[in-house]
């Protein structure tokens, strides 16, 4: 830009070595503010799984990951999860195309995926805490169920926000501001998909190692 | 002149925005499934003995998994945005590793040097 400026008038202006901030488009930084907010919620779930790493054994005689844990309903889950990630790109890809009637299709079909693996979840807490293995009977269970759930909550606002964008996509097309929204959610979603990587890795797996 | 450098630039930002293609996130998706397929085949099957040697197997799956999903569904890129977000992300596992690291460590030797007697402890004496 500099280099323009001499070229176009290079006797009268004065060079100014310290130059005014210049303006951002609107939403610039937001791509680097997001992610770097999904760096913070990645060490909130570092400390749950810091904790888990130090309590997960303290079954207080209570039952444990064996008696528990069900592999097959977890791989059920875990590719929901993994094909959600996979229709949420396509939903990514239908945007860069322009075509509104498909990015909302996929990200409906996000949706689904979504759910069926927060379905799981349910069913399985429902299941646990059904036959005694509540939160307050171990210090394993404490912190199998924050680490856990707190995962399902990140999971259940990812749904919101898709519903709502959704909605705001058929309200005003493929704007720029719901463009910069899709890739923030996309962002999010498979930030979500990686920390569930590290739960059935070393909560499931482990657990049933022990 | 500046409005003109000004809109260029707010499109250059826009033009950031991480775009993937098909053939990534297939690829992405694949190469993830392997790697969900391969721990849980080792733990449901039971094919090692050696619980140690299973347990970094799918360590190892684990962590290629996760950079399998930041290469092709995050498409990170140590140039974007200026190299930010690789140095934030670079800040971020070293506090992720120095936590994890740390409380496992300080919490083993606390368990190991301060806990009651047990009944096996006992045995041992």
């Amino acid at each position: 830009m500099s280099a323009n400026t001499a070229t176009a008038a290079p006797a009268e202006k004065p060079v100014f070595y310290v130059r005014d901030e210049h303006p951002h488009g609107e939403g610039g930084g937001t791509m680097l503010g997001f992610w770097i907010y999904l760096m913070s919620d990645c060490l909130i779930f570092a400390v749950l799984f810091a904790c888990y790493g130090v309590l997960g054994a303290n079954y207080a005689a209570g039952p444990s990951p064996r008696d528990l844990f069900d592999l097959p309903m977890l791989a059920v889950s875990t590719s929901m999860l993994l094909i959600s990630s996979l229709t949420s790109g396509f939903a990514m890809l239908a945007m860069a195309k322009g075509r509104v009637a498909a990015t909302q299709l996929w990200l409906g079909v996000t949706i689904l995926f979504g759910v069926a693996f927060l379905s799981l979840e349910i069913y399985e807490f429902r299941h646990m805490i059904s036959i005694g293995a509540t939160p307050q009977r171990s210090a394993f269970l404490s912190s199998f169920f924050v680490l856990v759930g707190t995962h399902g909550l990140h999971v259940t606002f990812g749904i919101v926000w898709m519903i709502v964008l959704i909605a705001q996509i058929g309200r005003r097309g493929l704007t720029q501001a719901n463009r910069r929204r899709m890739s923030c959610l996309a962002m999010f979603w498979h930030f979500l998909d990686i920390i569930w990587i590290g739960v059935f890795t070393f909560v499931y797996l482990m657990g049933m190692l022990r | 002149m500046s409005h003109a450098g000004n809109s260029d630039h707010a499109d250059a930002h826009h033009d950031e925005l991480p775009q993937g293609t098909m053939r990534g996130y297939v690829t992405g998706f694949v190469l993830a499934a392997v790697l969900t397929i391969i721990p849980f085949w080792l733990v449901m099957g039971g094919v090692f003995d050696n619980r140690t040697i299973t347990i970094l197997a799918i360590m190892v799956c684990a962590v290629i998994q996760i950079v399998v999903h930041m290469v092709f569904f995050l498409h990170m890129d140590p140039r974007s945005e200026g190299g930010w977000t690789l140095l934030a992300l670079g800040f971020t596992i070293i506090i992720v590793v120095i936590m994890i690291a740390g409380s496992l460590w300080v919490m083993y030797h606390l368990n190991a040097n301060v806990m009651p007697l047990g009944r096996e402890m006992n045995q041992s004496f």
